[in-house]
């Protein structure tokens, strides 16, 4: 049978109106997929924050209240009279902020000598560096901890900084930045009279800024949730970092509330979420660059 | 001119460095390329390289840290072949990272391509956000937050799925669930970490060709096996060196959350390894574990690039 003209018109519309149906509602199942699982995410977090807020009884009410109803900010004040909380958030911090700063020296310089200096030995000496990338932190522990230990630097926190003074990721990071920077700036700076050292501070290390950035970033969060070297290396609670005073505080309060230990919890994201607002920029790019030499 | 004339003579050190010539500012160059290295490679040395061989060094002796070390040879691995609790650990390493690098890369590229579908920028925003939100906490906080999110009586989990009428799951206290428990808290907190890489995989291909190809009308199957895949195996292979990798050493989370009970059910290589270096102080039989996790680690490596020779093409 032969359908008219108009017709054949008619039900290819109708067709491609239901495909356009079919696509759109399945636009719409995957945002509310999308949706369901981001709650997912970020519930758990959102449960910290608003029980660390409730009074002690309160804390494993069910169902579970996602707003703050009591704002019991005693909690807080208990984290600091169970551990020594405020030492170890200085703590945290000095190892933190010191390891970030000795990477990015030890890795800007690394990382302009071999983008674009030459010396012989160079690319054997570069290859040594990318090798180590492979080595397990697992492989090396034990005679760092015995190393350590020997210089007596063991239960102190120089024994968590001097050893992750030096990075192969980020001279390698670093690495790639250099490069990317136009060569004819050297030559420009060259006639205007600038030394090597001035060219290297004043000309590239600026231009370079985001990838310092970038290291800066991923330098952070590594060292600021770090828990495996500082367990290892630290014995005495004063010298604790935060990780490491939430587990004791874990510990302290398996029978009492979990208000407290949510406190402390809720106290030590602080930073890293600050970090991420200022510099998401930075840490995506580093997983990206990451990614993308792999 | 004066100038040339005395530093042609080459009288110093310093004069041979500082001449004004371009050798000379090679020289200078190659110099300061050595001081620039200097210390990263030093540091390399002390910190990375040099103990990877001491490692292998020391599990040949038996040295618990009070008497001096004895050459014992290769005994130390041949107790540990026969250890059980080191067995164990490592089987429970291998079906974890198993489960939870399988699972991290499939659900990461799921997430990626779904996120690629028009929407508001504040939604894609808000995604990417939420996604990537535990991987910037740190293993202890998540494990103390997730373990008592999981307790069997009182955790928010097993609530919500009690209103779907599941019975409480025991997901910390039983022995035959607690490692797909690790692998779950393992996948909410990285998921978010894949996830970026994927992206940044994807934003690499050019979005015409993978537009184009879906307006041919290559159906979704063909699309995802023929066009995505090959196009963002190198994302795919980088994914699973470094989840391997990573998750072969993985302590934090699993540490705070189970101390690798019940029993010896949730107990990781790494685990194993920390008790007997640093409880028992047995420095040449951890050093052992620690090797034999190195090596597998670099095999493991070693054989994903080798067999990404036939499934992963670079532009």
């Amino acid at each position: 049978m032969q359908t008219s003209w108009p017709e054949k018109k008619n039900a290819r519309a109708g067709h491609r109106a239901a495909e356009a149906l079919l696509r759109h509602s399945r636009r719409w199942l995957l945002l509310l997929c999308l949706f369901a699982l981001s709650v997912i995410m970020v519930g758990p977090i959102v449960w910290t924050v608003s029980t660390s807020l409730r009074t002690p009884a309160a804390s494993f009410s069910l169902p579970p209240k996602w707003l703050p109803t009591d704002m019991a900010l005693e909690n807080y004040a208990e984290v600091f009279a169970r551990i020594p909380f405020w030492r170890q958030i200085f703590n945290s911090f000095f190892v933190t902020l010191s390891t970030v700063f000795g990477q990015l020296c030890t890795a800007a310089l690394a990382g302009y000598a071999f983008a674009r200096l030459d010396f012989p030995g160079k690319t054997l000496l570069f290859w040594l560096v990318m090798a180590t990338l492979m080595i397990p932190l697992q492989a090396t522990i034990i005679p760092v901890f015995v190393l350590i230990s020997r210089i007596g630097l063991s239960d102190s926190l120089a024994a968590l900084i001097v050893p992750a003074l030096f990075t192969a990721f980020g001279t390698f990071l670093l690495r790639q930045y250099f490069m990317q920077a136009p060569k004819e700036f050297e030559e420009v700076a060259l006639i205007d009279g600038a030394n090597q050292w001035y060219i290297f501070s004043r000309v590239y290390l600026p231009l370079t800024a985001p990838g310092l950035a970038v290291l800066a970033v991923l330098a952070f969060n590594g060292t600021w949730n770090e828990f495996y070297r500082p367990l290892v290396f630290l014995i005495t609670d004063a010298n604790f970092t935060i990780p490491l005073g939430l587990n004791t505080l874990k510990g302290y309060m398996m029978t009492g509330s979990i208000s407290v230990v949510l406190a402390g919890v809720s106290l030590s994201l602080i930073p890293v979420v600050l970090v991420y607002l200022f510099g998401q920029r930075y840490l995506i790019e580093g997983i990206m660059v990451g990614g993308l030499k792999g | 001119m004066q100038r040339a004339v005395t530093t042609r003579k080459r009288t110093s050190l310093a004069g041979w460095l500082t001449e004004p010539t371009l050798a000379g500012m090679r020289r200078r160059k190659a110099l300061l390329g050595y001081l620039f290295v200097l210390p990263t490679i030093l540091g390399i040395l002390v910190f990375t390289a040099g103990p990877v061989l001491v490692s292998f060094g020391l599990s040949l002796y038996k040295w618990n840290v009070f008497r001096p070390p004895t050459f014992v040879g290769l005994e130390n691995y041949s107790r540990l072949v026969s250890d059980t609790r080191v067995l164990v650990s490592f089987a429970n390493s291998a079906r974890f990272v198993i489960l939870a690098i399988g699972l991290q890369i499939v659900f990461s590229l799921l997430l990626a391509l779904a996120l690629r579908q028009r929407m508001a920028t504040w939604m894609r925003y808000y995604f990417r956000t939420t996604f990537l939100l535990p991987f910037l906490l740190s293993g202890a906080a998540t494990g103390v937050v997730l373990s008592y999110l999981l307790h069997q009586e009182f955790g928010v989990v097993n609530y919500y799925l009690g209103l779907l009428g599941i019975p409480r799951i025991p997901w910390l206290t039983s022995g035959d669930v607690v490692l797909y428990t690790v692998v779950l808290a393992y996948l909410w907190q990285f998921v978010g970490f894949s996830l970026i890489t994927m992206l940044g995989g994807l934003s690499n291909i050019s979005s015409e060709v993978l537009d184009a190809a879906e307006v041919d009308g290559a159906s979704g199957w063909s699309w995802l096996w023929q066009i995505v895949l090959p196009m963002l195996s190198p994302t795919l292979l980088f994914s699973a060196v470094i989840g391997v990798i990573g998750g072969l050493q993985i302590f934090d989370q699993p540490y705070v959350m189970t101390r690798g009970g019940p029993g010896d059910a949730s107990r990781t290589a790494v685990m194993t390894l920390y008790e007997a270096a640093f409880k028992n102080q047995e420095i040449g039989y951890a050093s052992s574990i620690a090797v034999i996790l190195f090596v597998v680690i670099l095999a493991i490596t070693a054989f994903q690039f080798a067999m990404s020779k036939r499934w992963v093409f670079y532009q």
